[in-house]
């Protein structure tokens, strides 16, 4: 029996920091309209999701890709979502990784207890608040490739291709249970 | 071959198991019922039967584990999720309080009843009453136990023995343990939560992260080395004797090398720990055994993943399993 592995999930890339320094003065409002819609989409097709986050509907989630010149604001019930240069104090819970760690737990890809004991997910603020989000994630069996395509309309097809290839690239094809081999 | 016994702590980790090879997936009610009561897991009445008759259609079966002991003035919510685990088509319950065994036996006399790790069986004398008493017909081993003494209990037990094979180690005898109750007022046991997530803070600092449950400092991590859950019984602390870990190291079990010893021992199932896990490790641990226990059975070689990256503190062991302590 080999052990050829000894990847870990943070073996995952992250985004060089000069593209993330090139992505610095880009305006957010666009960015904010597109995935505000992603996550309209997600809820309505994923109603049971957001039951899973049962007292934790209304909790305010920051959400910090550490490779980004940005930051994500979500709440589940009603579905918002801001983009921020910086997270603001009054949030019940901050969740930071990379960006490539942050899409891979958003599909399931990865396990979050798993990137917590290699130290590449950091988890502050309402514990419970956050584990609830994350099983509620993990059982919807979300496919981003899918959701985002959705808002390109008559070119969600070649859409969806661009964004599974991207996906490829950045998290692999079934991610941590993969890169482990 | 020794069956395959996967955890689920959703509708979708348990589709996860049974892609993976799992034989039998064991999953709990959401509440406190069983011992993984964790926020946004587990099952409700209808998401459990819709799972066993998936689980069923794909030659899969399902135990449902109601392994926490009744608190006495609500003993109905433990009759409930009996009634109601019977009533989906549970192929076995998982049971470790004698009341509520005594209930099931009485009441559904033709259910399969398994022993809870949580009921720490761990002799045949205790197992003996379990299967005369309320036709139990296997029983977990808790994780105190080396190889040989699993093959003894097996050879003069009635039951059918289930040994865990990977993940989350508790260095107490299962079911008695109160460090969780000490420093939060919940344990396992009762409520179905070790180190209840309500009760755990992480704190960033210049030097890493300080984790602590109930205001107990438990733990500081330096930047880049491996963590841990916040239990008390993995924390590091300050004693007259020096600093470290005076319970236990924070390591998963790993018996992957062990399976030959255990299957010679005469064991029916293996278990995988971590009901409130993702799917990712679901998917990729149960993958991971079903290649070892195919390759032991050819006698082969098996080429078969590293769940290193799964384990907790980044570490595993063999734990009790090769014993040199008494």
């Amino acid at each position: 029996m080999n052990d050829p592995s000894a990847a870990s999930p943070g073996q995952l890339p992250t985004i060089p920091p000069l593209v993330a320094i090139a992505m610095r003065p880009l305006p957010l409002l666009p960015l904010q309209f597109a995935l505000g819609g992603v996550l309209q989409r997600i809820h309505r097709r994923n109603p049971a999701m957001f039951d899973r986050l049962g007292d934790h509907a209304r909790a305010r989630f920051g959400i910090k890709p550490i490779d980004l010149p940005f930051a994500f604001v979500v709440e589940a019930r009603p579905p918002r979502l801001s983009v921020v240069r910086e997270l603001p104090k009054d949030l019940d819970a901050r969740i930071s990784a990379s960006l490539a760690n942050l899409l891979a737990l958003l599909e399931g890809r990865v396990d979050g207890d798993a990137l917590m004991f290699s130290r590449e997910l950091v988890v502050e603020g309402d514990v419970e608040a956050v584990l609830a989000l994350r099983n509620a994630i993990d059982d919807a069996q979300l496919d981003l490739a899918t959701e985002v395509s959705s808002l390109f309309g008559p070119l969600g097809a070649p859409a969806r291709r661009a964004l599974e290839a991207a996906r490829g690239r950045m998290i692999g094809s079934s991610g941590q249970g993969e890169s482990s081999r | 071959m020794m069956e395959l016994i996967c955890p689920a702590g959703t509708p979708a980790a348990l589709k996860s198991a049974i892609d993976a090879g799992a034989d039998a997936i064991y999953c709990g009610f959401a509440d406190e019922t069983n011992a993984r009561n964790f926020p946004g897991l587990n099952f409700s009445r209808d998401e459990m039967r819709k799972s066993i008759a998936l689980a069923h259609g794909r030659g899969a079966r399902v135990l449902v584990a109601i392994n926490t002991f009744p608190r006495a003035s609500a003993v109905d919510i433990w009759h409930r999720a009996v009634d109601d685990a019977v009533s989906a088509g549970a192929d076995a319950l998982i049971l470790a309080d004698i009341g509520l065994m005594d209930y099931t036996a009485r009441r559904h006399p033709n259910q399969r009843l398994h022993v809870s790790v949580q009921a720490a069986a761990a002799n045949p004398d205790a197992i003996a009453f379990y299967a005369e008493n309320f036709g139990a017909r296997r029983v977990v081993l808790p994780r105190v136990l080396s190889v040989p003494e699993i093959a003894e209990i097996t050879r003069e037990s009635a039951c059918e023995t289930e040994v865990f094979v990977f993940g989350g180690l508790c260095v107490m005898a299962e079911g008695r343990c109160s460090l969780s109750s000490y420093a939060t007022g919940k344990s396992p046991n009762m409520q179905g939560v070790c180190s209840p997530p309500s009760h755990v803070t992480y704190e960033q600092t210049a030097d890493g992260t300080k984790s602590s449950l109930g205001g107990f400092t438990i733990n500081r991590f330096a930047m880049s080395e491996p963590a841990g859950y916040p239990t008390l019984c993995k924390g590091r602390f300050s004693t007259a004797q020096g600093a470290g870990y005076i319970f236990e190291d924070p390591v998963s079990l790993d018996a992957t090398t062990l399976l030959r010893g255990l299957r010679d021992a005469g064991v029916t199932a293996l278990k995988i720990e971590g009901r409130q896990r993702g799917r990712a490790y679901v998917e990729s641990v149960v993958r991971h055994f079903r290649h070892a226990l195919a390759a032991l059975e050819s006698g082969s070689e098996a080429d078969i993943a590293s769940l290193k990256p799964f384990t907790e503190g980044q570490a595993s062991t063999l734990g009790a399993y090769r014993k040199n302590w008494r």
